[in-house]
């Protein structure tokens, strides 16, 4: 395992030591690419969860639904993205949560950017 | 003997798909980037090629970081769409070439670029969103694809200089095969975007727009750069210009047709270019 170093500001290198320690975590949301597995999750999230065998740091930031503390516990955003998806959030939501601002904000500010 | 007939490089965001099924094609927000696609289609009906090679990556539909490969190539009869995990809508299987297929994989593994095999693949929003934007309306896809996956999920990434290369082992396999049949490559994804971090939302216009130029004439420009450094440019997402590099890399001198560059869409920096050889 090597471990690479985090040299962009607000980016987490998503390496083989995240990816390791994120394995379990990654594989529960790759499992929500079935909409029965979505909705087992929503049925029963503490069995859903204890059955992938997540962490408790992973749990945790699955119960609070945030995505910084979900990267730092392993997590990859292009599997983050069908956790969200559970919930009819899309990458502008996680955008904006993830740098503390509205959704509004989130998108007047990529707007701003197109002129 | 096959030709490449020209190489269309798209962003594949996942939202297109949601614009196709809502028919928002025409709403502002919309209309400048697929108004950008109406000379591709022009292009596309003179041209008319058989079979499409999409150079793409898989975002967690095929692959899982249990087997990641780094490079992947489609051998299979046909790929299927499938939901991803946000219900946007599946498209219409697409047929396979596995003769051509087996001729690039072949031609390749020959040239050292040792590439992970798959006979079943589903393909997701890298590979239907280019291709619905080429040939929109439904029905019967007109092309046959061999689509060809490079990872840019799990570090280390191939880097730009070895997708290069790996572009140009997939031109002189084309070009070498015996049957007549004219092939587009498409490369998708980017241009500059970023989805994780405090970062998230990060586009950077000035290196788009020199990327695209370069891409026409001085298209090694890019292969000079670390992963790490294109991701600084580009966006932890922006990597996914080495998918258009790898597309360029099997053409050689080319010249531009038509391109656009629109932001935003979703979080990102969208872009086409469509080059075609220039003898």
């Amino acid at each position: 395992m090597t471990t690479t170093r985090q040299p962009i500001p607000g980016t987490t290198i998503f390496d083989g030591e995240q990816a390791q320690k994120g394995y379990a975590l990654n594989k529960m949301c790759m499992s929500f690419n079935d909409a029965a597995n979505r909705a087992e999750f929503t049925r029963d999230e503490d069995a859903y969860c204890a059955r992938y065998g997540l962490d408790a740091r992973q749990r945790e930031a699955i119960r609070h639904r945030n995505v910084l503390e979900l990267i730092a516990a392993g997590g990859n955003v292009y599997y983050l993205a069908k956790f969200a998806g559970i919930f009819g959030l899309d990458v502008q939501d996680i955008g904006a949560q993830q740098t503390g601002v509205t959704k509004a904000e989130f998108q007047a500010r990529l707007l701003a950017e197109g002129r | 003997m096959a030709d490449i007939i020209g190489c269309v490089t798209t962003s594949h965001v996942p939202a297109i798909a949601k614009a196709i099924a809502r028919g928002q094609q025409d709403e502002p927000y919309w209309k400048p980037w697929f108004d950008g696609f109406e000379p591709v289609h022009r292009w596309l009906a003179r041209a008319k090629p058989d079979v499409a090679v999409v150079v793409y990556n898989d975002h967690g539909l095929n692959f899982f970081l249990d087997t990641l490969p780094t490079f992947a190539v489609g051998a299979a009869p046909e790929y299927r769409s499938a939901d991803e995990g946000w219900n946007i809508p599946t498209v219409r299987p697409f047929p396979g070439d596995q003769p051509l297929s087996w001729h690039i994989i072949n031609s390749v593994v020959a040239a050292d670029f040792d590439v992970t095999m798959c006979q079943q693949m589903v393909v997701d929003h890298a590979v239907c969103n280019p291709m619905a934007l080429l040939w929109p309306g439904g029905g019967e896809w007109p092309v046959r694809i061999v689509p060809v996956e490079i990872n840019t999920v799990q570090f280390p990434f191939p880097s730009a200089a070895r997708c290069y290369e790996f572009g140009a082992a997939i031109g002189r396999a084309v070009a070498a095969y015996p049957e007549d049949l004219r092939v587009v490559v498409i490369g998708t994804g980017g241009l500059s975007h970023q989805l994780d971090g405090e970062r998230a939302g990060f586009i950077n216009k000035e290196f788009d727009r020199k990327f695209m130029a370069t891409l026409i004439e001085d298209p090694t420009w890019a292969a000079q750069f670390s992963t790490m450094e294109l991701m600084e440019q580009a966006g932890t997402q922006g990597i996914e210009l080495i998918l258009w590099l790898t597309a360029r890399a099997t053409l050689g001198a080319v010249r531009q047709v038509a391109a656009t560059y629109h932001v935003p869409i979703s979080n990102t920096a969208a872009g086409m270019m469509l080059l075609e050889p220039a003898a």
